[in-house]
């Protein structure tokens, strides 16, 4: 997994965002850099899900910032439809901010708690300065009301008066107002129960085809993933493991971290003995000095001598699945590029 | 649902087979500018050692402040009534300095956040052996090569090495293991596990629920595993007990609450979880609207406003706790079970409309205020 390549990549033409070897680096001191994400390629097509899975640190979310450039990719491309946004002048940046937004976790702190909703929401229009006072204050009252608060009753109310749940539909509101055709969502249900969880996810649905978004959504809940998701990237310590639609993966996954990833999720069953399985062990190497070849390898049953000297490189499985690993679990298929 | 339970009423104190905890009528309320905020509203259970009880709940369902009421870990803003029975005491009365004696050795608790829960700028194996010599009056060698022994115990590696390391120096799964060692160290009876693994990524969550239940069975500890996700207990309870606006809605052997569901709110609560078989985009069964003000409760059931079942009388007449026939193990508070004949027309009819993915649906405007305007 620890894998590099673009096999995965579909017509440039089609895609309305590609991401093309990208990586991430931190500086920590001492000349030593830590490798969040290393040549990571995928793309989106226009009103897709993909969703970005993995354990913590494996830079899910990481990706998820570099593409809306917070902070700026160490190296690689990014593309917005025409646009390559690595290359932007901080200016011509700031003029795309309308096409992306992002959704974050805790939907309480990303809520100014000094502000009304209705000032929240109306913000990024005023900072963009779309439409008049009165054509603004019809656009929030729209988008609330789309995410199911009622503008009436809430719109000069703070965060604090409201649930959690209720937040994160203000957080998607604020989101939409500006019309974008990508959301970043980061993790937006991990901090929900999962009757409220149940809730937004509908809601992220019903906005998706009534808006037209194209959606990126990180989240460490495979089954939280699978649902909204029309592709899924796991990703691990930086590297992108596996790539396919969501059933395949689940029920073939050709990973054997996907697979550990798949073993692990409590099943609300008490027929399924959650004791035997085999879970997956130890801890996430550090990124600081991540393993060589695979970076799954420290933590895999089936590596040998190649994961230690060679990088895995994407190959494709089936139609639109494809692994980066030595000894897939489902056999690869050949494949001229 | 008092005397009630798992082969505990008439069992005499013989060691190993009463009740090791027997809770009666547990209420515990907390004051506020609003009034008095009702957490926990007459909650019975008991448990024996060696087995596990899950609590089931969304927030503010008074789970986490059920497993605090028990261990005497209230603030001084708490009220708490109700009989308390642990090994034959009455701990209802009981201060903060008797506890003591009984925090550690007796019962002890994990908690959800093991980045909070270790003191920062203590090594970690002053945090085990701090227990063990005060508790155990054990002199120091002693203590550390006790302590050495819990970090393998919990599958630490290098334990000699981690005796010395501080918490910042390790992952959060590795800190868990520690939480996890320290309320071991002296050896309780009772263990609270309060959302242990919700912080946790999923794969370490698997490690430490299996960690745990090796423990609990190594050790013949009583295990009260505290979380919102059915998914957690399924697997790992002898024993469910659902919680809803500080009450016990629904309570049952796992098998038996899974196979044969009774409150409308557990069978909601399962279908809220995303399902792993279910294809990509299917529609989730969300749970409309908010938990109920534990100021002012509702007259009823507290589900009856969100429950697409509820009736007149589920809003006027709140139903107690009820054992299943010739099942007196599997209680439930509900006038109109989802398999009684008014349910079940109710979901026919739904099912007639399409409704049924989603009872709730379409996702009705919040109420804010009121209720919830705190």
């Amino acid at each position: 997994m620890a894998g590099s390549g673009s096999a995965q990549l579909r017509d440039p033409n089609a895609a309305l965002l590609r991401v093309e070897n990208l990586v991430m680096e931190f500086p920590v001191g001492r000349g030593r850099k830590v490798s969040a994400v290393a040549n990571l390629s995928f793309d989106l097509q226009r009103g897709e899900t993909l969703g970005l899975v993995g354990e913590s640190g494996c830079g899910k979310s990481t990706t998820g910032k570099a593409i809306m450039q917070l902070p700026r990719p160490t190296k690689g491309s990014v593309r917005l439809g025409d646009t390559e946004l690595t290359g932007l002048r901080a200016s011509e940046l700031r003029a795309t901010r309308p096409r992306m937004q992002m959704i974050f976790q805790d939907p309480i702190s990303s809520l100014n708690p000094r502000r009304t909703v209705a000032d929240i929401v109306e913000e990024p229009l005023r900072i963009w300065r779309l439409g008049d006072a009165a054509a603004r204050r019809e656009k929030v009252r729209e988008v609330l009301d789309a995410v199911g608060i009622n503008f009436e009753v809430a719109a000069e109310r703070k965060p604090h008066e409201f649930s959690g749940g209720q937040c994160q539909r203000i957080s998607i509101a604020r989101a939409l107002v500006t019309e974008p055709e990508l959301i970043i969502c980061d993790e937006p249900v991990s901090a929900l129960d999962v009757s409220v969880q149940a809730q937004i996810l509908n809601l992220l649905e019903d906005m998706k085809r009534r808006y037209g978004l194209t959606l990126v959504f990180v989240a460490h809940d495979l089954a939280v993933v699978k649902n909204v998701s029309d592709r899924v990237a796991v990703m691990y310590l930086g590297k992108l493991c596996e790539m396919s639609p969501p059933q395949a993966l689940y029920t073939q996954p050709a990973h054997p971290y996907t697979a550990a990833l798949l073993a692990a999720i409590p099943v609300p069953d008490p027929a399924v003995d959650a004791h035997e399985g085999d879970h997956l062990g130890g801890d996430l190497p550090s990124p600081i000095d991540p393993p060589s070849g695979c970076r799954f390898r420290t933590r895999c049953d089936r590596a040998t001598d190649v994961c230690v000297q060679a990088e895995p490189q994407m190959q494709m499985v089936a139609e639109g699945h494809f692994v980066a690993c030595h000894h897939p679990l489902v056999t690869p298929v050949e494949i001229s590029r | 649902m008092s005397g009630t339970g798992t082969a505990l009423q008439d069992t005499p104190h013989a060691p190993g087979t009463g009740a090791l905890l027997e809770v009666e009528d547990l209420r515990t309320s907390f004051a506020s500018p609003r009034g008095e905020v009702g957490a926990v509203n007459g909650v019975s259970l008991s448990i024996q050692r060696g087995r596990t009880l899950g609590i089931v709940g969304e927030s503010g369902s008074g789970k986490s402040v059920l497993s605090r009421s028990i261990m005497g870990l209230l603030p001084p803003t708490a009220t708490r009534t109700g009989r308390i029975g642990f090994e034959g005491m009455d701990l209802s009365e009981w201060t903060d300095s008797r506890y003591r004696d009984l925090w550690g050795t007796e019962m002890a608790m994990i908690f959800q956040d093991p980045m909070t829960a270790l003191n920062p700028v203590m090594r970690i194996g002053r945090q085990i052996t701090e227990s063990l010599r005060f508790h155990l009056d054990m002199d120091r060698s002693t203590a550390q090569e006790t302590a050495v022994e819990l970090l393998r115990s919990v599958r630490i590696p290098e334990p000699e090495k981690r005796f010395r390391s501080y918490p910042h120096e390790m992952s959060g799964g590795m800190r868990q293991r520690v939480v996890i060692a320290v309320a071991l160290a002296c050896g309780p009876k009772l263990l609270f596990a309060d959302e242990p693994t919700t912080a946790l990524d999923v794969t370490v969550q698997a490690q430490v629920l299996d960690l745990l239940a090796e423990q609990q069975r190594d050790r013949f500890m009583a295990m009260i595993l505290v979380t919102h996700d059915l998914g957690v207990v399924a697997g790992r309870a002898h024993e469910i007990a659902v919680m809803y606006a500080g009450r016990v809605v629904e309570r049952a052997p796992t098998a038996e609450l899974f196979a044969n569901m009774k409150m409308p709110y557990t069978e909601a609560l399962l279908a809220a979880i995303p399902k792993l078989a279910d294809p990509p985009h299917t529609r989730l069964a969300a749970i409309g609207g908010l938990p109920p003000d534990l100021v002012d409760p509702p007259p009823g059931c507290p589900f009856a406003p969100r429950c697409p079942y509820a009736r007149e009388r589920c809003h006027r007449e709140r139903p107690e706790l009820v054992a299943v026939d010739g099942n007196p193990e599997h209680q439930y508070a509900c006038h109109y079970p989802v398999d009684s004949p008014e349910t079940i027309e109710i979901k026919d009819r739904m099912i007639a409309q399409q409704m049924i993915e989603d009872p709730s649906a379409p996702v009705s405007p919040p109420v804010i205020g009121g209720s919830d305007g705190r």
